[in-house]
């Protein structure tokens, strides 16, 4: 007896692959990424201390990922081999957060589209401009998808929880203390406990940082004192 | 599938110099057919001692082409990172794109790894880019680098000298290269000493430049015209690496002139 032709519609490819990332992603926790007043915040909830979901990518970009960390970690390493080397053949000012968005589109539409499995991962790529208006945030999906967002966005599971949260609050007119009270309090309801210093990781791409180099991670001492006064 | 080239997906390197070798070579320095060093601009002291509390690194702002000068105001010891120093004698153009290498290579391994090199690392990693130069030295397009900082395990802070081929040597006092360099050594001979502050440091630094540049054509003094000082360089594990103003530096170098004119009158 011969085997009938399995046959599946192209829809139903793309919903099973699109479900499977999902419940990935779903799995694992959030990460937040807030404008403030004189820069962006980038802020996570993660246990680990080395494994890190927050990153730099160049001198005005940030990167911050959820979902399977191999495969993020392959999408950061490959951020900064793009930007380090455009950097180097043109100049620091042409390394742009939506050329290296771009790339990161491509990327992740072509592994959803051609390989066995998707990519398990969303990214937030983040560039602080020169002023508060020229900043950028890009949300980046496992197919591929990007969405621009003005003040903060959120990726993960509880993604859309911490964004009914924080609805209506334009942290770029806050300073830091307050963004950083609002982006802790939305990760602990969507994670509905309190988040203690050493269970967050957080970074800032600082419009005030002397040198060329804009990202810097806050210790758990920092965090400890913005969340005391 | 267009995107990230496959490179930036696959590689395991956490080197910027291999990376642009695989995926883009024409953007690294390259090989050239003739000996070009007569044409090119060269010539500097660069002096690097230890101090109290760490490393200073110093470097007069001459270039030269020949008999001509060709810039008054070059930069030639920079910040590799944010503790460690580097400065280089010999052409120009090279030298400059080394440092600029340099330090993209040492910036890229901190955000790949997410850990700084070791300053021991940080050495040998220059000392092999060094070696993939040598068909250009063999030119007569050399180019001799003088490393310094510190890090946890030596917050005391490491010299290290190369040659062309690419060989290091530590350094334990004070060291200097460049065209001038015998001068500006024979004159650290007599003024450095062990646990010098940071005021008698860049005054000791600016000496020695400055005796450096009365002997040697090549190596330009402080030049109060276009208010252009000897670049100087401290690195500790405290503050790490920190620029002196010019207007500091060359007030200094007004007090050591002060005192030579005194003693040639005398």
């Amino acid at each position: 007896m011969s085997q009938a032709p399995f046959y599946v519609s192209p829809e139903q490819l793309m919903k099973d692959r699109a479900d499977f990332a999902r419940k990935g992603i779903a799995r694992g926790r959030s990460v937040v990424v807030l404008r403030y007043d004189e820069g962006i915040l980038l802020l996570a909830e993660n246990p680990s201390p080395t494994l890190h979901k927050i990153a730099e990518i160049y001198d005005r970009i940030g990167f911050a990922a959820v979902g399977k960390y191999n495969e993020f970690e392959t999408m950061r390493q490959a951020g900064v081999r793009y930007a380090d080397l455009r950097g180097y053949s043109y100049h620091r000012s042409d390394v742009t957060a939506r050329g290296l968005t771009n790339a990161y589109a491509q990327t992740l539409a072509g592994v959803f589209t051609t390989e066995s499995k998707p990519f398990e991962v969303e990214l937030v790529v983040a560039e602080l401009g020169l002023t508060a208006e020229t900043d950028q945030l890009y949300r980046l999906s496992y197919d591929g998808s990007v969405i621009d967002e003005t003040e903060h966005v959120a990726i993960g599971g509880q993604a859309d929880d911490i964004t009914a949260t924080l609805k209506d609050l334009s942290t770029s007119e806050l300073p830091l203390r307050e963004v950083f009270d609002h982006g802790v309090r939305a990760l602990a309801t969507a994670a509905s406990g309190t988040l203690p210093a050493q269970d967050l990781e957080a970074a800032v791409l600082d419009r005030n940082a002397s040198g060329h180099r804009t990202f810097k991670r806050l210790s758990d001492a920092m965090m400890a004192q913005l969340r005391e006064d | 599938m267009s995107g990230f080239s496959p490179a930036f997906l696959s590689s395991t390197s956490n080197s910027f110099v291999e990376l642009a070798r695989a995926v883009a070579p024409e953007a690294l320095p390259t090989m050239v057919g003739h000996d070009l060093g007569h044409l090119a601009p060269e010539g500097t002291t660069i002096i690097c001692f230890r101090t109290a509390t760490g490393i200073l690194m110093a470097g007069d702002r001459r270039a030269t082409i020949g008999n001509m000068i060709a810039s008054h105001s070059m930069e030639k010891v920079r910040p590799a990172d944010d503790f460690s120093v580097i400065g280089i004698a010999g052409t120009a153009g090279l030298a400059l794109d080394l440092i600029r290498l340099y330090q993209l290579e040492l910036e890229h391994y901190e955000k790949i790894e997410g850990a700084r090199l070791s300053l021991g690392g940080k050495a040998n990693r220059l000392a092999s880019m060094l070696r993939g130069n040598l068909n250009l030295a063999l030119q007569g397009l050399s180019v001799v680098p003088l490393f310094a900082g510190v890090d946890e395990a030596t917050p005391a802070g490491q010299i290290f000298s190369f040659d062309v081929t690419g060989g290091k040597y530590e350094e334990h006092r004070f060291h200097s290269i460049g065209s001038g360099s015998g001068y500006a050594r024979g004159a650290l001979k007599k003024l450095w000493q062990p646990g010098l502050d940071t005021d008698a440091a860049i005054s000791v630094a600016v000496e020695a430049l400055f005796d450096a540049s009365d002997d040697d054509s090549a190596t330009g003094g402080p030049d109060f015209v276009r208010q252009i000082a000897p670049t100087i360089l401290t690195v500790d594990l405290e503050r790490g690496v920190v620029e002196i103003p010019s207007a500091d530096v060359l007030s200094i170098a007004t007090e050591v002139i002060d005192r030579r004119t005194r003693k040639a009158q005398s």
